[in-house]
């Protein structure tokens, strides 16, 4: 592998920048002439706007102008929209309410955006903001997707009757309601997903640059997407046409998913900029990150699982419905659709499912994916379900899932997905040894000596990355391919350029996509810059979202390569005088193999540039473009295991261990590995124990609005974590890599909750486990021991 | 934040002139509460008056067993003060649990019990204690000072100067911290002296801090651990929200109650 080759442990080349307070946001470009936009939100939930005036706040110091909805469609910005269409099953097409970047007639969630207004500074536009006197008539609201659809509740769109978007399934229901029929066992649980705010470092910012000489826009924006942003505004919202605008995303701390979306901030922002004659800025403060932030999960799901008398799983059966909040964000239709139900099958061979999935409208902030994006609802759900069937059955939690592994591969699922490699037995082995699982009953009995409920419980996961291949999504409904492309620029002196469609946000791609370029080509990964985020730069790309980044994003480097290779070897062999399927390319050389004929790299590079002296008819120079189309999705897998201890006079756990076991095909550098995979489990603890939205059920009003109520997990509430790593190379893509950014946040919420209600001797507990909820389980408990 | 005018103070009397002159203006100590709530444009004082350049306010003197700390004086040197770790751990200790290292460093004694949240430390302490709030103007027993949420005896532009107390025989603190803030979801404060036992509780009172009175008489009773199980705690008079009930509560007050004799060994 080398010393900064695939495998090895490198440091990351951007923590210089980012460690020491130069990394270069959004919200640190400043531009001649720029000013700053402050937002007018709803302050209800749901209301009809009878008027709207900004007298008073135009006449406010510092105020440039202030803009409202009316005049923003008037110029023909259009609405935002969601890019996968659903079919319901009754064949009709999902139903879309309209989302205005400023809401004119109603607005429909607490935050809802009603004007903006530029001003000389942040302070004077947001003064100015309060002074806009709009006339709310309030309606009622509703936030719980099961109150959604009752009769009676609140009509949110005229587009949804009902609230409903679409009614939607998957899967074989007669089939799956006969195995029903005739299983030896049952197993039944109703599940609650918990609605999640994201919370990255970095909230949202956006700067809007209109060049009226040019007649050009520049957006630069929080997006772990830029060219899809650009692609969206231009071809659905009107902005401006493609050539005409440019979006960069420079340094974004941290999306999980929340910034693959285009908001109506930047579209106002660069409309405000042309509007107005000069450079917008606006930057989120926490509390409007909590608020307008597109939240995750949220989802209510009854589920069935039926047994043979063998223990084997005969039949699935999902009922689900998904809280998509006030309108249909860029990919909400897909998150409850094909990222969730098409994992329904796990690690297990199940002959028959079926699921069916209502999404549905509320007064809340519209609701899109979050790291793991459908994967996390259906793990938790499959696992949550395994564990009970397991303590209904009698057998170990390990038996039951041994019992129904897949073991011959490929396999393909009864939910489309057709699982390429994978060794199921091999993580689960991993993690019960590493966890000492057979000890466990003696650390039972001594924490029970001092008083404390301990107890364990694993997870068997497993997700599907490298989203995905074109033609695939595209029937099932996509509006976009998800390819990826990318281009290896050689310079004269040997020095590389990688300009990649993929988005670093925080997964370290300037160390992860150098590492294979030095392993490739011997150079060290310090003469190796990526080059990302800026739709002047890079010609075309999908974005950083789905762990696609290494499957996709580096594949389309690795053709790059071979063609860079090829041009090399064929420049090579000309200048030694030999044959061309004898050059090797080994430690930043290039050789004839056998013989001690050698180029150093940059040789070779200068003379592809210096053309004096090429094979006859070669093309000066030495770049390539690659665009790379994946054949199928990728999927990592793992057994996750988790032992808590509980206090019984406080309901408080404490997680004493917490093992994870992960297969991610080939590995590229295990530090960073580590790291996503630290984070990815961080994010699920904070899921299972601390995290939850909370708003008023009757005004709608979020009551989880900052850190004070919202309990992000902190270092002290996390464990030591132990990994391990198993290796199935993935056979689909040429560097045998699977993808980890999102398996720690997948695979730990049940390990969790299974660990707890085995402590605690119940089989039913919803996330998160806070101390009241595990304190109120327990006396429950004991008032029903009481009453036998 | 709304536009606001600062003065930096250098003496308690300049402190209180600039108050009385500015009606909407407002002591500014450690700003952990008050600039927060600024910027969340929730409090738009027209003036600050900065009482952290103050020598007579800042310090901590301790006299046989008599401790005086001045208004303005951090968390982070009440909890580093060996002086008063000799007498009265406890309070050390629960100032070691405020916040974090920032918000100990920056926030101070005065700025708490004047702010008086009902989910603060301090005010458990002072009233277990049977502190004296001394002000710019007269000396309050602690058992006056709190009055409600958020209230307290204070009049407008009363400065507090000190708190003082006489360390206890013994005394513990035990905080259950709230999983998001980790400010008290109930904190329980008991003291031994020669007066006989007091126990305050924070954090889970409808009408703020409070003295246990039940578990006081069960500690009276008998010094131990076991005693305040049996307390009866009444729900009703607590707080029931997202975080916790009011029947979950009354079970913290007993439980922590216990653990803070635990504490004070
Ligand atoms: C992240 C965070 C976590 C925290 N966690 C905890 C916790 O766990 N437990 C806890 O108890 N507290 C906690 N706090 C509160 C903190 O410890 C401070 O005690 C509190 O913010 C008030 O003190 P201050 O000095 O910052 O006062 P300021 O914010 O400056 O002032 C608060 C109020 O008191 C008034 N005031 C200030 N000083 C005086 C005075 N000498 N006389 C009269 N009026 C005065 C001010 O005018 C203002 O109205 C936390 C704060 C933060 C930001």
């Amino acid at each position: 592998m080398g010393m900064e080759g695939i495998g090895a442990r490198v440091a990351r080349k951007e923590d210089k920048r980012f460690l020491t307070g130069k990394g270069r946001y959004t919200d640190d470009m400043v531009v001649p002439g720029m000013k700053f936009a402050a937002f007018v939100r709803s302050p209800h939930a749901h209301a009809k706007i009878n008027g709207i005036d900004i007298e008073a706040a135009r006449a406010m110091p510092g105020v440039i102008d202030v803009l409202e909805g009316r005049q923003l469609q008037a110029d023909g910005i259009g609405n935002l929209i969601c890019g996968w269409m659903i079919h319901s099953k009754d064949g009709t097409p999902m139903k879309m309410g309209a989302w205005r970047p400023l809401a004119i007639d109603i607005v429909r969630y607490v935050g809802d955006a009603v004007a903006i207004v530029v001003a000389d500074s942040a302070g004077e536009a947001r003064d100015a903001a309060e002074a806009v006197v709009v006339d709310y008539e309030e309606l009622p609201a509703v936030t719980s997707a099961v109150a959604a659809l009752q009769p009676g509740a609140p009509q949110i769109h005229p587009e949804a009757p009902g609230n409903l978007i679409f009614d939607w399934q998957i899967g074989d229901p007669a089939a799956t309601d006969a195995a029903i029929a005739q299983a030896a066992h049952v197993t039944e649980i109703e599940i609650l997903n918990n609605r999640l705010s994201p919370n990255p470092m970095e909230p949202r910012a956006t700067l809007g640059i209109y060049d009226a000489a040019e007649d050009h826009f520049t957006c630069y924006t929080t997006s772990q997407n830029p060219h899809v942003a650009r692609l969206v505004m231009s071809a659905f919202y009107n902005v401006a046409p493609e050539n005409k605008l440019r979006v960069i995303a420079p340094d974004v701390g941290g999306g999980f998913g929340s910034k693959i979306y285009i908001y109506p901030e930047e579209i106002v922002c660069l409309w405000a900029s042309k509007k107005t004659g000069v450079p917008v800025k606006w930057t989120s403060d926490r509390t409007e990150a909590f608020l307008t932030d597109a939240h995750g999960r949220d989802h209510v799901s009854k589920v069935k699982m039926a047994f043979d008398k063998d223990h084997r799983i005969i039949g699935l059966k999902v009922d689900t419905i998904a809280n998509l909040g006030a309108y249909m964000s860029l990919f909400s239709s897909a998150v409850p659709t094909y990222l969730y139900a098409t994992l329904l099958s796990g690690q297990y061979d199940i002959p028959a499912i079926h699921a069916n999935v209502r999404t549905v409208y509320t007064t809340t902030v519209p609701v899109d994916a979050y790291r793991g994006a459908g994967r996390p609802e259906a793990t938790y759900l499959l696992e949550r379900t395994m564990e009970v069937a397991a303590r209904e059955l009698g057998l170990s939690p390990a038996e039951l899932r041994r019992k129904n592994f897949i073991r011959s591969f490929p396999h393909q699922t009864p939910v489309i997905m057709n699982y390429d490699a994978g060794d199921y037995d091999a993580s689960l082995n991993a993690a019960l040894a590493a966890a000492d699982w057979d000890g466990f009953a003696a650390r039972r009995a001594e924490a029970e000596s001092r008083g404390m409920k301990r107890g364990i419980g694993m997870s068997c996961y497993i997700e599907a990355c490298g989203i995905a291949p074109s033609q695939a999504v595209g029937s099932l409904g996509a509006g976009v391919g998800l390819w990826e492309s990318a281009e290896v620029r050689v310079n004269a002196v040997g020095t590389i350029e990688v300009l990649t469609g993929s988005h670093s946000h925080g997964q370290g791609h300037e160390t992860t996509f150098a590492q294979l370029i030095a392993d490739r080509l011997g150079v060290p990964i310090a003469s190796v810059n990526i080059v990302h985020g800026d739709t002047d730069k890079v010609q075309m790309g999908m974005g950083t979202y789905g762990s696609r980044s290494g499957a996709v994003g580096m594949s389309a480097i690795v053709k790059a390569l071979d063609k860079v290779e090829m041009k090399a070897k064929k420049i090579a062999a000309h200048l030694m005088e030999a044959d061309e399927s004898d050059i090797v390319i080994e430690n930043g050389d290039v050789k004839v193999a056998g013989t001690d004929k050698s180029l150093p790299w940059f040789q070779v590079a200068l003379a592809a540039y210096t053309a004096h002296n090429l094979p006859s008819g070669m093309e000066p120079g030495l770049k390539e473009t690659a665009f790379y189309d994946p054949s199928n999705f990728t999927f990592p897998a793992g057994c996750y295991i988790a032992e808590v201890e509980i206090d019984p006079e406080t309901g408080k756990t404490e997680i004493v261990q917490f093992v994870a076991a992960d297969d991610f095909g080939n590995i590229i550098n295990p530090l960073i590995v580590e790291g996503q995979v630290h984070g990815g489990l961080a994010q699920g603890i904070g899921q299972a124990l601390l995290e939850e939205v909370r708003y008023d059920e009757q005004n709608g009003q979020l009551l989880t609005a900052s850190y004070m109520d919202y309990a992000m997990p902190r270092a002290d509430d996390l464990p030591s974590f132990t990994l391990s790593h198993q290796n199935t190379p993935c056979p689909g893509n040429p560097l045998g890599i699977k993808g980890c950014g999102e398996a720690g946040a997948i695979g730990s919420p049940p390990a969790l909750i299974n660990a707890i209600t085995d402590a605690i001797g119940i089989n039913h507990l919803h996330m998160p486990a806070t101390p009241l909820k595990v304190w109120s389980a327990l006396q429950d408990g004991q008032m029903r021991q009481a009453a036998e | 934040m709304y536009a606001t005018s600062y003065h930096r103070a250098s003496s308690v009397d300049e402190a209180v002139n600039l108050r009385s002159s500015h009606d909407e203006g407002r002591y500014l100590s450690g700003g952990m509460t008050l600039i927060a709530t600024m910027k969340q444009r929730l409090a738009a004082p027209s003036d600050l008056i900065d009482l952290r350049h103050i020598a007579a306010l800042k310090g901590i003197t301790v006299d046989g067993h008599t401790v005086r700390i001045g208004g303005a004086t951090p968390h982070a040197d009440v909890a580093s003060s060996a002086a008063v770790r000799a007498v009265c751990p406890a309070i050390c200790e629960l100032a070691a649990m405020i916040g974090d290292p920032h918000v100990r460093h920056m926030g101070t004694i005065g700025g708490s019990i004047a702010n008086n949240d009902p989910a603060a430390d301090y005010p458990a302490a002072m009233l277990a204690l049977a502190a004296t709030i001394i002000t710019d103007r007269r000396e309050i027993p602690a058992e006056e000072f709190f009055t409600g949420l958020f209230e307290t005896a204070l009049e407008e532009g009363e400065l507090v100067t000190a708190v003082s107390f006489e360390a206890p025989e013994k005394a513990g603190y035990a905080k259950f911290r709230n999983p998001a803030s980790r400010y008290a979801i109930t904190g329980v404060f008991v003291a031994k002296a020669a007066g006989g036992v007091r126990v305050a509780v924070t954090g889970a009172g409808s009408n703020g801090v409070f003295r246990a009175e039940t578990i006081e008489a069960a500690l009276a009773a008998d010094w131990s651990p076991e005693s305040p199980k049996a307390a009866s705690i009444d729900p009703a008079d607590l707080m029931s929200d997202m975080h916790a009930s009011a029947e979950y509560r009354a079970n913290l007050v007993r439980v922590m109650a216990k653990r803070a004799v635990i504490a004070a060994g």
